[in-house]
């Protein structure tokens, strides 16, 4: 099937087998491979990607479901060389040891900053109720996420002129 | 010169590139022609094989070639074991079964093709023909004489037996005003590192070059036993252990499939990738724990103990991985805990079951040790009517006391006990949540508060002691630039060594730790190795590369002490530079001493050009980090759910290099405990089926299962190595385990409960909850 996806603002087009995984085209066909799978049951949350601005878990959706969607990776959330807030507090704060559940922790967090700028604690830990982590003991990846909505709201405000 | 960076919380050198998703594991290798590995295992806990008809999948266009047991049993050795018992049976297995299976999810064949979804369409086309056989899953079952029999060549299931006794524990328990026993089981647990395991071969002909990437935590061990597996010169091999997702112990070992791509890129010429999934994890990557402890304790009124007696089982599981047969015996060179034990007796009995191997999980044998004291020792103070703090605090060796022999055989490098756990009762204000758990109580709520006060085995350690070796190395050049490149032999792989090793060598040379890069992973170009476990990675290969950077400096200060006409000794280092004592300005910049070196025509004589050293650092003893942690638990009484309110872990590993790492360690050792002590649990049915075998059934911690934990640390340095560090890699783990369940007994002690077993379910809670009546 033919389809067409665009990832971090370029599109992707090929045609792939009805059954391959979002994941396995944003790491094989774009070849982006900051998007790590860790359980390809949707529990784990390594996987997970922007779909449309939505968390989705790119090991449990098809390439062919994703057709004609935006959708945004780790390798998205770096602007003009800059690292994303959320990226810089999860360094800051270390908020991630071995890496590999970060760049889906670093995109389900984007997600509830963008519901809830000013989440607390509990609210951080439910959020990331679909992401495990075997390292950090979490504690620090909710610094993280607590840091990072205090900087974007900082930039927000900034950004209104107050 | 004093410390700029030592002591300092800085953000990793690692960090970066993790964060912008740019690092390369396993799976981010991609070769050219590369064929995809899968891997056909056994559905059943012990079966013979009758017979494996391969042609289906021969057939599958893509498919490239399909390998079963005895071909692969005739090109490649078996798996390999380091660890020795006397007289133990030698339960070893084939890369693929050879006649029978003895666990759910071992490889019985293996096919590459072009697609990694062809390969494992390929796979299930496999047809193997099973006679399935009786399986015996629990040790105790596996001990009697007419249990099933794992291995035909052997008379029974026991693979050895193995034992001390120090001191004399007959007269101790005699002497005994009171004796305390109680069982307790460690249940099996799995690692789980995020990123399952993976390897990529390539095999090049003519030379029989054999590179490998792993996603492992000891490179250098693995291209041996790769080299000795394949037959392949080990000189012609090479082992890159890229970005690794996570270990925990569990990358220690060599596995079958690690031998399998090896073989499979030789015989077709072509690389091979093999990426685990998370079913093939939890089933055939090794567990952890799965120990039944019968422990007595002896004691006077007074709360002093006399002796202690361990009948210990541990289930090895079908077969043994590199290290299986020796875990178990750590938790006896631990059974005393932090305490004065006078007499001990350890007995132990190693059980083979149609399970997957247990090997090392993150505190490997030490767990269990800690958590059998630190029970039985709140088990003594009910009996004793004393309070949980008192009886650790009467039975603590003093400081003045170490270095400190202990019954157990190994002798403590240094402690402080009573000094954690003084600091751990103020940071919780015990005396108040004492108070506050009598007035719930009182209002028929059930708070609990748990002690734990643990010490570990860290710095893996003295060669005598470690299969393989203890030692690790350190190599420091410095550039012609003047940037110092460290190789270590240590493989961290989330630890962030690459960030400590640079505060280290940045203070030493008066350099920036942006001016130093360090070097793991990679059996090219490290010279020698060991790896990153048992908390080894800084006090062992930091200390090799901190003896490395002496070497140099040494040498730097021979080389300015020539040009700026003094003798060495009136030489140190300051930022930038070395300068004459006592007279700053006489000096030289440290790249132009370096400049020297490499040009190497104003050297002073007998000293060769160029600044690159390699040591190897052999421990005198291991380190023995301590603490204390203090566990808040209330019930809720609908669900039975015990829901952690507070934690506090006051921690001492010694000098500490980077606090913000150690805080990561513990918090993520914490997260580990706890999940032992209230989630997590491998479970195999009687017939061998595994039934926790993804992350559905396997519990795996999650963020809102916790509060934010508490820390503080007291700093004991160790005398065993310059740093004075101990290692924090697992005290996180240990110490939380028994803290969770003396809280939870705690809280039930008015139902009459004296112990439950781990994982301690909200279930089993409601049950006792709606079965009793509290007194």
């Amino acid at each position: 099937m033919h389809v067409k996806i665009n990832i971090n603002g370029k599109l992707y087009e090929k045609d792939v087998e009805p059954r391959l995984l979002l994941a396995h085209f944003i790491r094989e066909v774009a070849a982006l491979t900051g998007t790590h799978i860790g359980c390809e049951t949707s529990i784990c949350g390594a996987c997970t990607v922007l779909s449309n601005g939505l968390a989705v878990k790119s090991c449990t959706m098809f390439a062919v479901q994703a057709d004609g969607a935006d959708i945004v990776t780790i390798e998205g959330m770096a602007k003009d060389g800059q690292l994303h807030p959320l990226q810089e507090s999860f360094w800051e704060e270390h908020g991630l040891q071995c890496g590999y559940c970060t760049p889906g922790m670093i995109l389900c967090s984007h997600q509830l900053l963008s519901r809830n700028a000013s989440p607390s604690e509990r609210e951080i830990r439910d959020a990331l109720d679909g992401n495990l982590c075997r390292c950090t003991g979490y504690q620090n990846i909710v610094k993280a996420v607590q840091s990072a909505a205090g900087k974007l709201k900082r930039t927000t405000r900034v950004a209104a002129g107050d | 010169m004093p410390k700029r960076y030592v002591g300092q919380a800085m953000k990793r050198k690692e960090d970066p590139r993790l964060v912008s998703g740019t690092s390369t594991y396993v799976d981010d290798v991609v070769l050219p022609g590369m064929l995809h590995m899968a891997v056909a295992r056994s559905i059943h806990g012990h079966a013979r094989i009758k017979g494996i008809d391969t042609s289906r999948a021969q057939r599958l266009p893509g498919v490239v070639a399909v390998v079963t047991g005895e071909e692969v049993a005739a090109h490649c050795g078996p798996l390999p074991c380091a660890a020795s018992i006397p007289n133990m049976k030698n339960a070893q297995r084939q890369l693929l079964a050879v006649g029978k299976v003895r666990f759910v999810g071992e490889p019985v064949a293996a096919v590459v093709a072009t697609d990694k979804y062809i390969a494992r369409d390929a796979a299930d086309l496999i047809e193997i023909d099973y006679e399935p056989l009786p399986a015996v899953v629990n040790p105790e079952k596996a001990m009697e004489p007419n249990s099933p029999r794992l291995y035909d060549e052997f008379s029974d299931n026991i693979a050895f037996n193995f034992g001390f006794e120090s001191g004399n524990t007959e007269e101790a328990f005699k002497k005994a005003d009171v004796i305390v026993k109680e069982r307790f089981v460690n249940q099996r647990l799995a690692p789980l590192s995020m990123e399952p395991r993976g390897v990529v071969a390539t095999y090049q002909m003519p030379d029989n070059e054999l590179v490998v990437w792993a996603s492992t935590q000891v490179p250098h061990l693995l291209r041996t036993q790769l080299a000795v597996m394949l037959n392949v010169p080990e000189n012609r091999t090479r082992v890159i252990a890229p970005e690794v997702g996570g270990g925990f112990g569990a990358k220690i070992d060599v596995y079958a499939e690690d031998g399998l791509v090896g073989y499979l890129a030789k015989k077709t010429g072509r690389p091979v990738k093999w990426i685990e999934n998370r079913r093939e994890n939890i089933a055939a990557t090794i567990h952890g724990r799965d120990q039944i402890d019968d422990v007595e304790l002896a004691l006077k009124k007074d709360g002093t103990i006399l002796g202690m007696r361990v009948k210990a089982i541990a289930d090895l599981g079908a077969f043994y991985s590199l290290f299986t047969p020796m875990i178990p015996t750590l938790t006896g060179l631990l059974a005393p805990g932090c305490y004065k034990v006078p007499a001990l007796k350890f007995d132990l009995v190693g059980v083979l079951t149609n399970k997957m191997a247990t090997d090392a999980y993150r505190g490997a044998g030490r767990p269990e040790a800690t958590y059998m004291i630190e029970r039985i020792m709140d088990v003594a103070a009910r009996k004793l009517e004393m309070d949980p703090a008192e009886i650790r605090r009467k039975n603590f060796p003093q400081p003045d006391e170490f270095p400190f022999q202990t019954s157990g055989g190994v002798v403590y490098d240094s402690a402080n006990y009573e000094a954690a756990l003084d600091r751990a009762l103020q940071l919780a204000d015990y005396k108040a949540l004492r108070r506050k758990q009598a007035e719930l109580r009182s209002q028929g709520k059930y708070m609990g508060i748990g002690l734990s006060s643990y010490v570990e085995i860290c710095a893996m350690g003295p060669s005598a002691a470690m299969p393989g070796g203890g030692w690790e190395t350190g190599s420091v050049r410095i550039e012609r630039t003047g940037k110092v490149t460290i190789l270590t032999g240590a493989s961290p792989h989330g630890q962030g060594q690459e960030t400590t090793f640079a505060q280290i060598a940045a203070d030493e040379f008066g350099l920036e730790p942006d001016d130093v890069v360090t070097i793991h992973g990679d059996t090219a170009r490290i010279p020698s190795g060991i790896g990153t476990f048992g908390s080894r990675a800084t006090a062992v290969g930091g200390t090799a590369m901190y003896f490395a950077v002496q070497d140099l400096k040494e040498k730097m200060k021979k080389i300015a002490a020539h040009l700026l006409e003094t003798t060495p000794d009136k030489i140190e280092f300051g930022v930038g530079k070395l300068v004459v004592k006592g007279d700053s300005g006489r000096f030289m910049s440290f790249t132009d001493v370096v400049d020297v070196a490499y040009n190497a025509v104003k050297l002073p004589p007998g000293v060769e050009p160029g600044l690159d050293a390699t040591r190897f650092f052999e421990p005198s003893n291991f380190t023995f980090p301590f603490g204390t942690h203090v566990c808040v638990v209330e019930i809720d009484e609908e669900t039975g759910e015990p829901k952690i309110t507070k934690y506090v872990a006051v921690d001492d590993c010694g000098n500490v290099i980077n606090p913000l790492l150690v805080e990561g360690q513990v918090h993520g050792g914490l997260v580990q405990g706890i999940g032992q002590a209230l989630h997590e649990e491998v479970v195999y049915d009687e017939n061998g089926q595994l039934l926790t075998g993804t992350l559905m059934d396997y519990a795996v911690p999650r963020a809102h299962d916790f509060p934010e934990f508490e820390l503080d640390r007291t700093i004991t340095p160790s005398p065993v190595n310059p740093l004075g560090v101990k290692g924090v890699g697992e005290a996180g783990t240990i110490g939380s385990t028994p803290a969770v369940v003396n809280a939870v007994v705690d809280a039930l002690s008015p139902f009459g409960i004296t112990h439950i077993d781990m994982p301690l379910r909200s279930e089993k809670i409601w049950k006792i909850l709606k079965g009793r009546k509290a007194s």
